[in-house]
């Protein structure tokens, strides 16, 4: 297939997949802030919001205050932060229109519904619940997309690039939440295994529908080693690393198998896999969890950088 | 001049319905309004939804138009078409032919029928194709031919568009809009399929593969991207075809072929369906500024190692200038005479003409040699005297700009718009293709319809719709 078409799907599925992890991100923040916090910290769940977005920075430049509105406002609606949800969902239309080809059409109209629908939730409301409606809507959207690629989608190279694009942004994701957490979220007066961090981790794990999983797996209290090796090692969990480099080494094989040649992409994919079976939950937190993260966060950048370099330029 | 048109279904003056479209009459007398009316309205979002696009060019918020789609259908007897479909093999079987004349031996200047000058000082004339040799002298694969009709029995060829025309998404989308929110009153008809056209265009562009080509040539269709006007129809059509949509950015000559860049390495590209025009197809050859072509291309296309659908340099055989002789042009290659009549048309550059078209002014439509979009042009019963004395001007000052034809009487058909059912000028056009094998026409074809009371201009650019277009067997 063209190379700009495979880069199209590659770029397509990232972000509609980073506009639901924005909505998660979201939704998490604004439950914590519906908590209030007894003891008096500096803690700021919506500038926590904007961290796991990695979006401080940009968003500090503003000037504006990381009020609910403003956050919300900026994470959801802004046209001058790449990353909201809007322009996710913006440019991953613009990738479809162009390839609209090789997608199938239930694929293309998920996408272009989203779109067009997108201008509905554009208000004034950014109540608690105006903010509600509108993630559970960026969710769905999500859904309907990857449901529609899942359904109707050939099992050939299009779909393949566009699921690599799914767990290469998906593993970032998760990666940066869970770093966020480890720094920002904690405020450093509250004793660890506390009430609030008992709500805020549970937040997260809420956040990426793992709550219920987490009680299944380890049938115990929250515990911050539990909750990273569920989201880190654990493949049995959708979201974590393990999973999403399960899948983008079984993606790049059949892309290899396919074509009969494989490169870099697939060496180093497979090269992290195994590094991530055959890590320990306590090796983790002795190197420094947040040391982890980042290695880890770089690496998968550069697992990108591998794919384009192969296939999509 | 509105009252003494021809309606297509009641026919001259209020005569009656006409045969063929007794049925579709019958229908919209038991049709509740409001059932047409939401149909309609689905209609109109089935478009938004799909993405039947289009861009208008110099409007802010022009992204993305849709052209309005009518839900009456308009029909044509399989009578009607066969002599429409013989009379467009053809003109254009004549077309090729010139084509393939002037960028050789020119034996229709040295007979002189045409002057030089009309081919010579032409833009679209490239003299880069002279003594090229095209696969089957099938210059034009794929033609537009814009048909008027005035009368029952007559039927004008308005414009050739032989460079890249558009508009068959529409028709082949307009088929299954109708299929999907009218399925009781199509069953009433026997009305002949269209679906097939992507199979036959297929079919067409293998059969102008090089001779080098594998069995299986490889076709690609080249677009100038997503913000071109007609991009919705392009990737459409790729899709249909089940071949590759490239941009120039995605195409690469070397030793002298043409590869697209693909996941797997570079592929060899046989056959290009090209909607970017000449100007912009090599900027080695063409504008040096242009971004949109392929570095090369021509070279390649001289070498007979790549086809291009159209050909380059067809512009000057549906040039209006060209046009007016196009009666001519057809009698001295084929030997027959045209089916399919010209609009009657003064040309301005002979000054017999110039001085009865300044005397009537405001009886005449007159046109830009060159333009096209309904773009400069005079339209003179629906001008004010101002209007006509600057255009007056401008035709004495360079009168071989400019061609002129009566104001004609248009056919109507009726159309839904928002008062209920009222007539609206309409034009047809049909897609001829030609291979190296055998010239295929899918019967049927985009009909346009103005949708101002009164308009003559059709143009998707001037707020024209789209209706399907039903040739039946009655």
């Amino acid at each position: 297939m063209l190379s700009r078409t495979a880069d199209n799907l590659f770029w397509m599925s990232r972000y509609v997949e980073r506009a639901e992890s924005i909505a998660r991100i979201l939704h998490a923040a604004s439950r914590m802030a519906a908590v209030p916090i007894a003891e008096d910290t500096d803690s700021n769940e919506w500038q926590s919001a904007l961290a796991a977005a990695a979006c401080d920075q940009a968003f500090a430049a503003t000037g504006q205050e990381a009020t609910a509105e403003n956050v919300f406002e900026y994470l959801a609606f802004s046209e001058d932060n790449p990353s909201s949800v809007r322009n996710c969902l913006r440019m991953a239309r613009t990738n479809a229109r162009a390839v609209r080809t090789a997608l199938t059409t239930d694929t293309w109209e998920a996408i272009n519904s989203a779109w067009l629908e997108l201008h509905r939730y554009r208000t004034d409301d950014v109540s608690p619940s105006g903010l509600n409606r509108f993630i559970a809507w960026v969710k769905e959207t999500s859904l309907r997309v990857d449901g529609a690629a899942y359904r109707t989608m050939l099992r050939h190279d299009a779909y393949w690039f566009s699921r690599l694009g799914v767990y290469l942004e998906r593993a970032d994701n998760t990666a940066r939440i869970l770093d966020v957490k480890y720094h920002v979220l904690l405020p450093p007066s509250v004793h660890v295994g506390g009430g609030l961090d008992f709500f805020q981790w549970s937040t997260i794990l809420r956040s990426v529908s793992a709550l219920t999983a987490y009680h299944w797996v380890y049938r115990d209290k929250l515990q911050p080693w539990l909750i990273a090796d569920l989201l880190i090692l654990r493949e049995e969990m959708p979201r974590s690393l393990a999973s999403c480099y399960a899948n983008l080494t079984m993606f790049l094989d059949e892309l290899a198998r396919d074509y009969g040649r494989q490169g870099e992409s697939q060496r180093h994919a497979r090269r992290i896999c195994a590094q991530l079976r055959n890590a320990r939950t306590d090796d983790i937190f002795q190197g420094g969890l947040h040391e982890f993260l980042t290695e880890f966060i770089t690496e998968n950048n550069r697992l990108g950088a591998l794919i384009a370099d192969q296939y999509l330029i | 001049m509105g009252s003494k048109s021809f309606d297509e279904m009641n026919g001259l003056d209020g005569e009656g319905c006409r045969a063929p479209y007794q049925r579709l009459a019958e229908w919209l007398a038991e049709a509740p309004e409001e059932l047409i009316e939401q149909r309609r309205a689905e209609a109109e979002l089935l478009f938004r939804r799909i993405g039947i696009t289009f861009a208008v060019y110099g409007e802010a918020r022009a992204e993305e138009r849709i052209i309005p789609f009518d839900v009456v259908p308009r029909i044509i007897t399989s009578d009607e078409w066969n002599r429409l479909a013989y009379g467009l093999e053809q003109r254009v079987k004549a077309i090729n032919a010139f084509l393939a004349d002037i960028y050789s031996r020119q034996e229709i200047l040295k007979a002189g029928i045409l002057p030089p000058e009309l081919i010579f000082a032409n833009p679209a004339f490239r003299p880069e194709m002279m003594g090229h040799k095209v696969r089957g002298n099938v210059y034009v694969p794929i033609a537009g031919i814009d048909i008027v009709r005035v009368d029952p029995d007559t039927f004008y060829v308005l414009e050739d568009n032989a460079r890249t025309p558009s508009g068959v998404s529409y028709m082949l989308e307009d088929r299954e809009v109708m299929l999907m929110l009218f399925p009781e009153l199509y069953a009433r008809y026997n009305v002949r399929p269209v679906e097939n056209y992507p199979d036959e265009l297929l079919a067409t562009l293998q059969s102008i593969a090089p001779e080098s080509a594998p069995k299986e040539p490889t076709i690609a269709l080249l677009t100038p991207g997503p913000y071109n006007s007609a991009y919705y129809e392009h990737s459409f059509l790729a899709d249909k075809l089940g071949v590759d949509l490239v941009e120039g950015r995605d195409l690469v000559v070397q030793n002298n072929f043409v590869y697209m860049r693909t996941t797997e390495g570079l592929q060899r590209v046989d056959v290009i369906y090209r909607r970017v025009d000449d100007d912009f197809l090599d900027p080695l050859t063409f504008r040096p500024d242009s971004a949109l072509g392929v570095a090369g291309l021509m070279s390649v296309y001289e070498a007979g190692n790549v086809s291009l659908a159209n050909a380059v340099g067809t512009g000057i055989a549906d040039d209006k200038a060209i046009y007016s002789y196009m009666p001519e042009i057809l009698k001295f290659y084929l030997g027959e005479e045209p089916v399919l009549k010209n609009v009657p048309t003064w040309r301005c550059r002979e000054p017999d003409a110039l001085a009865y078209v300044l005397d009537h002014l405001p009886e005449l439509v007159v046109k830009e040699v060159h333009g096209s979009g309904g773009y400069g042009m005079l339209v003179g019963p629906a001008s004010d005297k101002k209007t006509i004395e600057a255009f007056a001007a401008k035709l004495k000052a360079e009168p071989e700009n400019f061609i002129a034809q009566p104001t004609l009487a248009l056919s109507t058909c009726p159309t839904w718009v928002e008062e209920g059912l009222a007539p609206r000028h309409v034009d047809l056009r049909p897609f001829v293709l030609s291979g190296t094998d055998q010239v295929r026409i899918v019967p049927g074809g985009l009909t346009r319809v103005a949708l101002r009371e009164g308009s003559l201009v059709v143009n998707s650019s001037q707020g024209g719709g789209t209706k399907d277009t039903w040739v039946v067997n009655v």
